[in-house]
Parts: C-alpha cells; sequence; structure tokens
C-alpha cells in the first residue's frame, strides 16, 4: 500500500506542493556574491544528530568560525532521531507553514533524504551555487551523487564519508572474522559474544545489507527497485538462514539485541560483547582519544569490502535562512572544515573532497593528519559496496521483525 | 458598600474561572487528538490522503510486534500498579504513626522530585549485569570476567520496567494516601477499631481503608494510565524485542517512511482504548472485590496476616529506599568518571571533564528548565486556586463539576495528541515559542497541582474566611491576607510538585519547541543516544538536583515564615 499511495502523493506533491512555493535556488555561481550578502546577519538552526559529544564539539568549532567569517548565527538543534526533523518539517507543512521553518539545516542521508525528497520538502538544488562543491570527489566517490540508489538532484550537499567497519578489543579477540560466512564460525568459537542493535538502527540495518550484500547469488539484483514478494523472499533466503544459524551464538542467545549502535559501544566498554560496528573509519581512535574506549580497542573490515555511503547536509523547503544554510554548507564542504573533520583528535571521519582537485597547500595539510592509532590506512580499508535500494532495506526490516522482533 | 460592589465582580470573574481553564485545557488536547484520530482513518492531507479507510488498523493488526507488544503493555502496566498501591497501602497500615513511618515520609519528596528517566538512567547502572552490584562483587565472589550473559534491563517480561515505575509510583501512593488520611479523621477510625480490639493492620484495612480509597482512586487511574503509556522509562528498562506498545507508537511516528504515520495513529488510538479498557476493568474489580470484602470485613476477624504484612511491607519499602539510594549514588561516580571498566568497583580514571566540558550547555539548558518550569508552574497555581476558590465561594457544585476533565491529559497517551498539538501550535503561530512550550507543559503541569491542591483547599476551615469577613473585611482581603497565608504550605508543595512535572517532560518539549528549547531533560534523553554514561549521569544528576531545589524551598520556607505562628508549624 504504502508504495502506491506514495507515488499519488508525489505526484501531488510535485504538482502543488513543490512548485507552488516557487523556491528556485539561485543556479548560477555569479549569484553567491548576492547570496553571501543575504547570509549576514541570518540565525541557521541546524538540526544534528547530538549523541557524540565529539562531533558536538566540532559543530560549535563550525559555529564559531562562521560568526567570524560571515556573521552568521549558527545553532546547533541537538536531536536523537533525524526522522524526528523530518516529522517536524511535515507537521509545518500540514500546517501550511511554507516559511520561517524551524530548521533551517538537517544533517541528512539514506531514507530520511528520501522521504524529504518525495514529500517535496527539500529547498534546491542547490549545491551546484557552491563554490566548494567543485573539489567534492564526485567522480571516484559515486555515493556523493547517489544516496542509497536515489539520485541527490543538487538537493543536498556531501559532508563525510561512512564506510561500514567493525571495532574489537585486541586485548581480548586475537583472530577477526573475515567475512560474513567467518563470522558465523567465529561466534561458534566464542559464545555470547557477538551481536548487532536491533534493526531499524542504522547500524543492524547495514549489518544486515553487508550480509545479504554478501550472501545473495547476485548483488546486481539489489540495485533496483523490487516489490515483488516472491523475488524478495527467493533472493532473501540466503541471509534468513544464515541469520537463524547465527542467532544462537550471539548474546543473550538471540533472542534481545541492543536497543541502538550507542548501547553496543557500552556493551563492549562493559565487556559483555567482543565486537562493535561502526560506520566511521575513525570512530574506534576517536573514541579512544575521548576515553569512552578502552585504548586496546582497534579496526577490522571484511575482505571483500563493505558497505559505505555519504553523510550530507540539507535545506528545507520552508527554512527562512536559506542563504546562510548554504553558506553554512559550502563552509562544511571546505578544505579547511573537511581536514579537521578528517582529524581524529576533532572526529576522524572521511572526507567526500578529491585530494587532487586541492591546492598543493592544502593537500600538504591533509597529507599531515595523524591517521589515529586505531585507524586502518586506507588501502587496508577495502572495497566499498554500495547501499541496496532502500525498498530491499525495508523489506529486510519488516522481516527481521517478523522473525526475530517477538 | 464597597464590599458590595466589588463582591458581585469577583464572583462574576471567578465563576467563568473553571470554564477558562478547561479551555486553555481542552482546546489542544481536543484538537490534538482530533488531529490523530483522523490520520488513522486514512486522512492526512498533507501526505496526499483525504480518504477514509480502515487500512492503517489491519496494518496496524497485522503488525508482527503488535500481539506481544500488546502483552507487555498490559502486564508492565497492570503489574507495576498493583504492587506499588499494594505496597503503600499496607506500609501505611503496618507501620502508621511509627518512627520508620516518618522516617519514610521524610524520603517522599527526593523521590518525587526526580524524573523518571533520570531514575531509570541510574537504575540500569546499577542493576545490569556489568553494573555496580555486579562490579562489587566481582571478581573476588563470582571468578567473573566478563559480565554474565543474562537479560536483566530490558529482560522479556518487563521485570525491570516494573521496578523502575515501582520505585517512582510507590512514593507518589504514599503521599496520595497520606493526604487522603488528612480528610477522613483516620485516626480517629483507628483509635475506635483498635479499643474493639483489632490488631493495627486488620484495623487499618476494616476502618480505614474503605474511605480512603474512594480519595485515591484518581491518582490510581493516573498511575494506571502512566504505566501503560510511559515511553522514557520503557526505553532505558522495557523490553526491547518487541517493545511495549507506547514505544512502537514513538517509532513508528518517528519513522522516515511517513506513511507509517497513518498506522502510528491507529496505534496511539489502540493505545488510548487499552488505558480505557484498563481502567473500566479496574472499576469492574473493584466492585467485585469490595463487595468480598464488605462481607468479610463484618466477620468480626481481629487481625490479617500481622505479622507477615509488617515484614514484607517493611522489607519491600526498605528495597526500593535502597535501589533508589545506589541509583542517585551510581549517577554521580558516573558523573566525575574518565575511566570506568567492568569489574572494577570504583572509576580507574577520575575527571571533572563531564561537568567542565559542558558547563557552557548546562547553564543554558538548566536556564530554560528553569524559566519554563517556573512559568508553568505559577500559571498553574493560579488557574487552580481560582477554580478552588470559585468552588468555595459559590459551593462545591458551582461549575467545577467538569474540572475532572484536567486529569485527561494524565490519562491519553502523550504522542497520542501531540502530533495535532503541534500542527495546531503552527497553525496559531507560536510554534518554537515560549508560548507554546510553557502552554504544552501547562498541560502536564495543571493536573498534578490540581491533584496536589484541591485537597487541602477544599477541607481548609472556612470558619477563617468568614470570620474576617465579619471584622469587615473585603472578600478579596481575606483572600489574600487569611486565606493564601493558611495555605502557604499546600501552595508551594503544588508548586514544586508542578516544577517537578515541567522538569521531566520530554516529548511535549520537543514537539512544542520545535527542538530549539533545550531543556536538561531533552538534553538527558538526547544524550542518552550517545551511550556516554559519563554525560548521560551529568544530566541525568541536574534533572533531578533542580526539583529537589525546589522541593527543599517548599518546605522550608512555610517554616521560615511561620516562626513566629506555633499552630501553622510543620511536623
Amino acid at each position: 500500500m504504502p508504495r502506491k499511495l506514495f507515488g499519488i502523493s508525489v505526484i501531488a506533491l510535485g504538482l502543488f506542493g513543490f512548485s507552488a512555493n516557487g523556491q528556485a535556488a539561485p543556479q548560477s555561481t555569479a549569484n553567491w556574491q548576492d547570496v553571501q550578502e543575504k547570509a549576514k546577519g541570518q540565525t541557521v538552526y541546524w538540526n544534528a544528530w547530538g549523541g557524540s559529544e565529539l562531533i558536538n564539539t566540532y559543530i560549535s568549532w563550525v559555529g564559531k568560525r562562521l560568526w567570524d567569517d560571515a556573521r552568521i548565527t549558527l545553532k546547533q538543534v541537538k536531536v536523537t532521531d533525524t526522522a524526528d526533523v523530518v516529522s517536524r518539517v511535515l507537521a509545518e507543512k500540514t500546517a501550511g507553514k511554507n516559511e520561517d521553518g524551524s530548521v533551517d539545516l538537517v544533517w541528512i542521508n539514506g531514507e530520511n533524504f528520501a522521504s524529504m525528497k518525495k514529500q517535496g520538502l527539500l529547498f534546491g538544488p542547490f549545491t551546484q551555487t557552491l563554490p566548494n562543491y567543485k573539489l567534492v570527489d564526485t567522480e571516484s566517490k559515486a555515493t556523493t551523487i547517489v544516496d542509497f540508489t536515489i539520485p541527490v538532484d543538487g538537493l543536498e550537499a556531501p559532508w563525510g564519508m561512512a564506510k561500514f567497519n567493525f571495532i574489537y578489543d585486541s586485548a581480548r579477540v586475537q583472530k577477526t572474522p573475515t567475512s560474513v560466512a567467518d563470522l558465523l564460525n567465529w561466534t561458534q568459537q566464542n559464545t555470547g559474544r557477538f551481536t548487532y542493535p536491533s534493526p531499524p538502527d542504522y547500524l543492524g540495518s547495514t549489518f544486515l545489507k553487508q550480509a545479504l550484500t554478501e550472501l545473495i547469488e547476485d548483488p546486481s539484483v539489489l540495485r533496483t527497485s523490487t516489490t515483488e514478494l516472491s523475488e524478495l523472499n527467493q533472493a532473501t533466503k540466503p541471509l534468513w538462514d544464515f541469520l537463524d544459524a547465527l542467532h544462537p551464538n550471539l548474546w543473550r542467545k538471540g533472542s534481545q539485541f541492543p536497543a541502538s549502535s550507542s548501547a553496543q559501544q557500552q556493551l563492549l566498554d562493559d565487556g559483555e560483547v567482543d565486537i562493535h560496528l561502526s560506520f566511521n573509519p575513525g570512530a574506534a581512535s576517536s573514541l579512544i582519544k575521548s576515553g569512552e574506549l578502552a585504548p586496546s580497542v582497534r579496526t577490522f573490515v571484511f575482505d571483500k569490502g563493505t558497505i559505505g555511503n555519504t553523510h550530507f547536509v540539507a535545506i528545507p523547503y520552508n527554512s527562512s535562512s536559506k542563504e546562510a544554510a548554504m553558506v553554512v554548507a559550502n563552509f562544511l564542504m571546505s578544505p579547511e572544515a573537511q581536514a579537521r573533520k578528517q582529524n581524529p583528535n576533532y572526529w576522524g571521519d572521511d572526507t567526500v573532497l578529491a585530494i587532487s582537485k586541492l591546492s598543493a597547500k592544502d593537500q600538504q595539510v591533509f597529507a599531515k593528519i595523524p591517521l589515529g592509532a586505531a585507524t586502518l590506512p586506507p588501502q587496508e580499508l577495502g572495497p566499498t559496496l554500495l547501499e541496496p535500494h532502500p525498498t530491499w532495506m525495508e523489506y529486510i526490516e519488516k522481516e527481521w521483525l517478523k522473525r526475530y522482533g517477538q | 458598600m464597597k464590599t458590595f460592589r466589588a463582591l458581585p465582580s469577583k464572583v462574576f470573574r471567578l465563576r467563568y474561572m473553571p470554564a477558562i481553564t478547561l479551555l486553555v485545557f481542552l482546546t489542544p488536547v481536543g484538537a490534538g487528538l482530533i488531529s490523530s484520530v483522523l490520520p488513522a482513518f486514512g486522512y492526512l492531507p498533507a501526505l496526499g490522503r483525504s480518504d477514509f479507510s480502515g487500512e492503517a488498523w489491519g496494518q496496524l493488526l497485522h503488525h508482527p510486534a503488535i500481539p506481544a507488544s500488546i502483552f507487555t503493555t498490559i502486564t508492565t502496566g497492570f503489574a507495576a500498579t498493583i504492587i506499588s498501591l499494594g505496597l503503600a497501602l499496607f506500609f501505611v497500615a503496618a507501620w502508621y504513626g511509627s518512627p520508620s513511618y516518618k522516617k519514610t515520609r521524610k524520603m517522599l519528596a527526593p523521590v518525587l522530585a526526580i524524573p523518571h528517566s533520570a531514575l531509570a538512567i541510574g537504575l540500569a547502572f546499577l542493576i545490569a549485569p556489568s553494573g555496580w552490584i555486579v562490579r562489587a562483587i566481582t571478581p573476588w565472589a563470582t571468578g567473573w570476567d566478563r559480565p554474565p550473559d543474562v537479560a536483566i534491563i530490558h529482560d522479556p517480561y518487563g521485570l525491570t520496567l516494573i521496578l523502575g515505575l515501582v520505585i517512582k509510583e510507590t512514593p507518589y501512593f504514599l503521599l496520595m494516601i497520606l493526604a487522603a488520611l488528612d480528610q477522613t479523621q483516620a485516626e480517629k477510625r483507628l483509635t475506635v477499631a483498635r479499643t474493639l480490639g483489632y490488631k493495627p493492620i486488620s484495623a487499618w484495612i476494616k476502618a480505614v481503608q474503605p474511605a480512603i480509597y474512594k480519595q485515591i482512586r484518581l491518582p490510581i487511574f493516573a498511575v494506571l494510565a502512566f504505566s501503560l503509556s510511559v515511553v522514557d522509562v520503557s526505553l532505558i528498562l522495557g523490553p526491547s524485542a518487541p517493545p511495549p506498545l507506547s514505544v512502537l507508537v514513538l517509532r513508528w511516528f518517528n519513522d522516515p517512511d511517513l506513511s507509517y504515520r497513518f498506522m502510528a495513529s491507529a496505534g496511539a488510538m489502540l493505545q488510548l482504548m487499552i488505558v480505557i479498557a484498563a481502567i473500566s476493568l479496574w472499576f469492574v474489580v473493584e466492585v467485585g472485590v469490595s463487595r468480598i470484602f464488605r462481607s468479610r470485613s463484618s466477620m468480626g476477624k481481629r487481625h490479617f496476616f500481622e505479622t507477615e504484612i509488617k515484614l514484607a511491607s517493611k522489607a519491600g519499602i526498605n528495597f526500593l529506599v535502597m535501589l533508589f539510594s545506589g541509583s542517585l549514588l551510581v549517577l554521580v561516580t558516573w558523573s566525575f568518571t574518565w575511566r570506568w571498566r567492568f569489574p572494577d568497583f570504583l572509576p580507574s580514571v577520575w575527571s571533572f571533564h563531564s561537568w567542565q566540558n559542558n558547563l557552557h550547555n548546562l547553564a543554558e539548558s538548566a536556564g530554560t528548565t528553569i524559566a519554563v518550569g517556573l512559568a508553568g508552574s505559577i500559571i498553574a497555581i493560579i488557574l487552580v486556586v481560582a477554580c478552588l476558590e470559585n468552588e468555595k465561594q459559590r459551593g462545591k457544585n458551582a461549575g467545577s463539576g467538569a474540572l475532572w476533565l484536567v486529569y485527561l491529559p494524565l490519562m491519553i497517551p502523550q504522542v497520542s495528541f501531540l502530533f495535532g498539538v503541534q500542527v495546531i501550535s503552527i497553525k496559531a503561530n507560536i510554534d518554537s515559542s515560549w508560548v507554546s512550550v510553557i502552554w504544552t507543559h501547562l498541560l502536564f503541569v495543571l493536573p498534578y497541582v490540581f491533584l496536589s491542591l484541591s485537597d487541602p483547599y477544599r477541607s481548609q476551615d472556612n470558619r477563617f474566611f468568614n470570620l474576617a469577613l465579619t471584622l469587615g473585611s473585603t472578600p478579596s482581603r481575606a483572600f489574600w491576607r487569611i486565606r493564601l497565608p493558611l495555605l502557604l504550605r499546600p501552595l508551594l508543595f503544588a508548586f514544586a510538585v508542578g516544577f517537578a512535572v515541567s522538569v521531566a517532560q520530554y516529548l511535549p518539549t520537543l514537539f512544542a519547541g520545535g527542538g530549539r528549547f533545550a531543556t536538561v531533560t531533552t538534553e538527558a534523553v538526547n544524550l542518552s543516544a550517545s551511550g556516554n554514561r559519563r554525560i548521560v549521569a551529568v544530566y541525568a544528576l541536574l534533572q533531578a538536583i533542580l526539583p529537589l531545589i525546589v522541593f527543599a524551598a517548599a518546605m522550608r520556607i512555610p517554616n521560615f515564615v511561620f516562626r513566629n505562628r506555633q499552630a501553622l508549624k510543620g511536623s
């Protein structure tokens, strides 16, 4: 049902909702001057996940820099779940509040982006207007223009690269698994020492997608949207067989799963499990730095690669500070901000920029960024697997809930 | 003459107070509910749907998690209510007037002051397999080098959730029983029963309980409704696969796939129906129980498990007090921690970092919390006093018959009308403003203020007031100079309760504030997503400290004001 109705609502919103608001972005870079001019004195309410002290500190640094450079006031609205922000913008649209919306900028990707795009809740396209967008590595980092198989279409500005990886305590684990299939062996030898957050936690869902991508006969079918139930059943059978075998070996014998990835991080630190999942290859190093994990934790990935994606910032259609939000988005893509973000002392999140497109001086800056004790060098991170189309994830999450969620 | 002219205008104004109070109240709740009911039947134009259908209901009832989820909701809700009520009743029955009764009475305010979520976080730190209790006995007594693989937190039966709720609800019932005791001449009834040879508990159950039960029925329903629909405690302590219905509904409301909105609305309605059914069921069972009870109470048996109840209720209360103190202490410890790994009994590296690093944020969110809490409580007190004064002057049925409706927000699950409230506040162009935040808080603050203030106000001896009038005072002068000062203690207590309720609000702050209002509670919940216990502990403590200060002040101020008024001094 959702799909069909969505189709209708998308058309309806496409016709009336979005275009009726007439939010056309300045198309050429010549307008950048105007944008900067208008941005001065505006306040940007940036809705961003607020669960990490390190990231919050980085964001307040961004705020300070923008005040100094452009006289923009940046306020972080800390959110637990970006879906709340989608809800809020929707509520505003429901009430006909088409300007002065409460959200000016949102940290977003994947399902939430797909949802906002579908519902016409986004402003843009705007990324082409941003001078720093030219530096983004859209060629070899394909996920900067296709977000979970959904074309970005300039509606969100790339901010950082994520790659699925595992954090383990090297003081307790000697040999790490090399693939999803090997993980099953590992859990047989280490009963109760592995788990994953229950979907729809994004890392829990990513773990399932990773397993599916490795186990499915023909991974290319994951690139397309499928709603044919028999096909979905058939294609995902290896995944369910794998999970049926895996679960009895898990923490709490698979009868209970951590509610979120941060809950699992705590489990690792408490010694309840030996492996934690992460989407940020630099996470282990920065968590050691902040005292949240033991100095002995390290990172590992699977030999044949792990799922990767990009996270973005987007501007809701009813923001009253669009210009300032664009200036913020542009600054976030600047070599200065990107280099600081990649530094594990500040955050440790991979850049979206193409190093080759940078000036010699900026290239130097990037070359000097310390890797961090627990971070794998880029050549050891393995290939990046693409995110399946959201329909697969929706199906898997529902099916998982049916099979294991009760 | 002046008096006579002032009087009608005063009555005229007061007469409308119940109506105004209800209007302030029912507009957002009612409209909010409608905005939630319509999507349940397929109507939500913003998502391009305006056809009415039962599709969402079909989807909801076929959802794989629903049966188990409803089961958990009902079992935990009833268990928490029955256990806390039973414990509170038996404890008062067995220990009324004793030193340990007085000691427990002093503990009530702090336990009540601390928000549910803060306590739940502390409790989780305390009793988890890797928690403080296990750390205290590991490895020397257990030989474990890793925490045992047992589900204590998020256990599938919801036992920990029940425990967490019982810790908070038992003191609430105790307080309500105490208030009821003052109105029912319990002392005299007890004396009569005991001179007839009834043992203490038997005397209490047969002579006092029937009288106070009627008085605490409303609080019981409020607790039952709360336990059936609580979100934050369920998230922290409740079962996870599947979670209670309230958590499931919130999850659907928040699903990025907006089409879940329809099922979420239907789920919220289902939750409302469960609450209504549960209260009705309670009502029916109550009639049956009281019938059995009535025949039993006149049988003449003079004792009722006297020793057993005495010991069990004391043990139960002591257990709760221990868990409560332990939870607080572990929060304090975590807030000064840098590294604290299992199985160390104490942190390996201490630090002020968590307090220092968050000082700026702490000050800001504490400021917002205090401002909203004070404003909400003051408005609530004014409205409640106006309603009650109207009742005093014009008789009990003068327009306050419908006032029970103020309890509506306590009975209805929050998620079921908050989305609607948000839409309305946006339509009225007051969203993300102080007005909308304070107003939304008021929906939850006012019922509790009403609950705390109505009995003392109603039972206050009117002869003082009348005496002032006969001495030539105007009604308003008598009101300000006689009535209010005499009621200072309950007024301040009600104010403190209101403030504590306001501090604890998470969803209302989020929905009405558009995320722009960061209170200590929204920050605590946001940061608890990080799993970083050190910071979570800081915010949970702050969540507890603010209401505690207000409670302490509410207790001390009357003693200071009345230092020269012997009869008004508290016990």
